[in-house]
């Protein structure tokens, strides 16, 4: 009595929680929608005994999926009053497509039923009420599907990497970075030079002159003119 | 009708499908909301998944249904990062837009 009273609320607040994600004119209320229908759904999978994965939905989906897509909303500056602009062009078809599917749904639902020895033909039976539900599904998971478990985790891998390299943003322009390989591989790195005697390296146009610009210090006292650079000046 | 059986797991699911399809027809504009509809036909799914497990007491639809919500969630990270290096590129998000990323 109690579990269907409870059921009724869940599944219409499930209903139009889902309704509002699909009519809502602002993408935000549309993810908050989306919350309390995953919300929901937990529940419903509570009261039919699934508790492991209703904390899972409330856990991954309200907790990260979810979360995402308001960062995702509020992040992008979108003009969300032209994003309206083909509704009533699409309500009819949508409309139209989605009554045929609701009726093909109904005529499955009228004419079908389980096989006969259904019971029989179960492959991992449900324990009984001894063994929690996050027991049983464990026992299951890392035993007979542990090759699933790790494709399930090589999936979610291959999502990160994938997510990290599309939105990666790489060399902005005021960022220098080390290539090491390239700046080890530099052709005048190192040079070597064999100046004639008493000529200095100015001659022979290896070492850097000095900028045009800067002012010529005042020669004074010529004494040594066979002298360059000196340093007393 | 005050015994809650697969019946109205069913019918539930099957009407968050097909919102979830109608979702996907209304919102042609909004690369986001298509995504959320995605997500609530997964949901749907899964409450079928789970419904049926309940029925059956077998446990094995519980065991798919996690993997359902392995994959939704790799799904759902992908399809926005893409969508925001989209936004990066056109500065919009209009699904009408995407078909010029054809080669």
């Amino acid at each position: 009595m109690i579990a269907a009273l409870a059921f009724y609320v869940f599944a219409a607040i499930l209903i139009a929680s889902a309704v509002m994600v699909v009519t809502s004119r602002n993408p935000v209320h549309s993810v908050l929608f989306l919350i309390l229908a995953f919300f929901n759904a937990a529940a419903l999978f509570l009261i039919a005994g699934a508790e492991f994965l209703a904390m899972i939905l409330v856990i991954v989906y309200v907790g990260a999926v979810a979360v995402l897509f308001l960062f995702i909303v509020m992040m992008l500056d979108i003009d969300f009053s032209r994003m309206r602009e083909g509704l009533q062009r699409y309500a009819p078809i949508g409309a139209v497509i989605g009554g045929i599917l609701f009726l093909e749904l109904l005529f499955v639902f009228g004419s079908w039923q389980f096989a006969p020895d259904a019971a029989t033909l179960r492959l991992n039976a449900t324990p009984g009420p001894e063994v929690t539900n996050t027991e049983a599904l464990g026992q299951l998971i890392y035993t007979d599907y542990i090759y699933l478990f790790q494709v399930a985790g090589l999936i979610l891998l291959v999502a990160m990497i994938g997510a990290i390299v599309l939105t990666l943003r790489d060399k902005p322009a005021n960022s220098k970075r080390q290539d090491i390989g390239v700046q080890v591989a530099r052709a005048e790195a190192v040079k070597l030079a064999n100046p004639p005697s008493r000529a200095g390296l100015g001659q022979l146009g290896i070492i850097r002159r000095p900028l045009p610009e800067a002012p010529k210090p005042k020669a004074v006292g010529h004494d040594h003119h066979d002298h360059h650079g000196g340093g007393h000046h | 009708m005050l015994t809650i059986g697969l019946g109205h797991y069913l019918t539930v699911s099957a009407i968050l499908f097909v919102l979830g399809v109608l979702g996907i027809f209304l919102n042609r504009k909004n690369v986001i909301v298509i995504l959320m509809s995605i997500e609530l036909l997964l949901l749907s799914v899964n409450l079928n998944m789970v419904a049926f497990s309940a029925a059956l007491q077998d446990l094995t639809g519980q065991v798919f249904a996690l993997f359902i919500l392995t994959v939704a969630a790799a799904e759902a990270a992908i399809g926005l990062a893409i969508v925001v290096i989209y936004f990066r590129n056109r500065g919009s998000i209009e699904v009408e837009d995407i078909s010029t990323l054809k080669g």
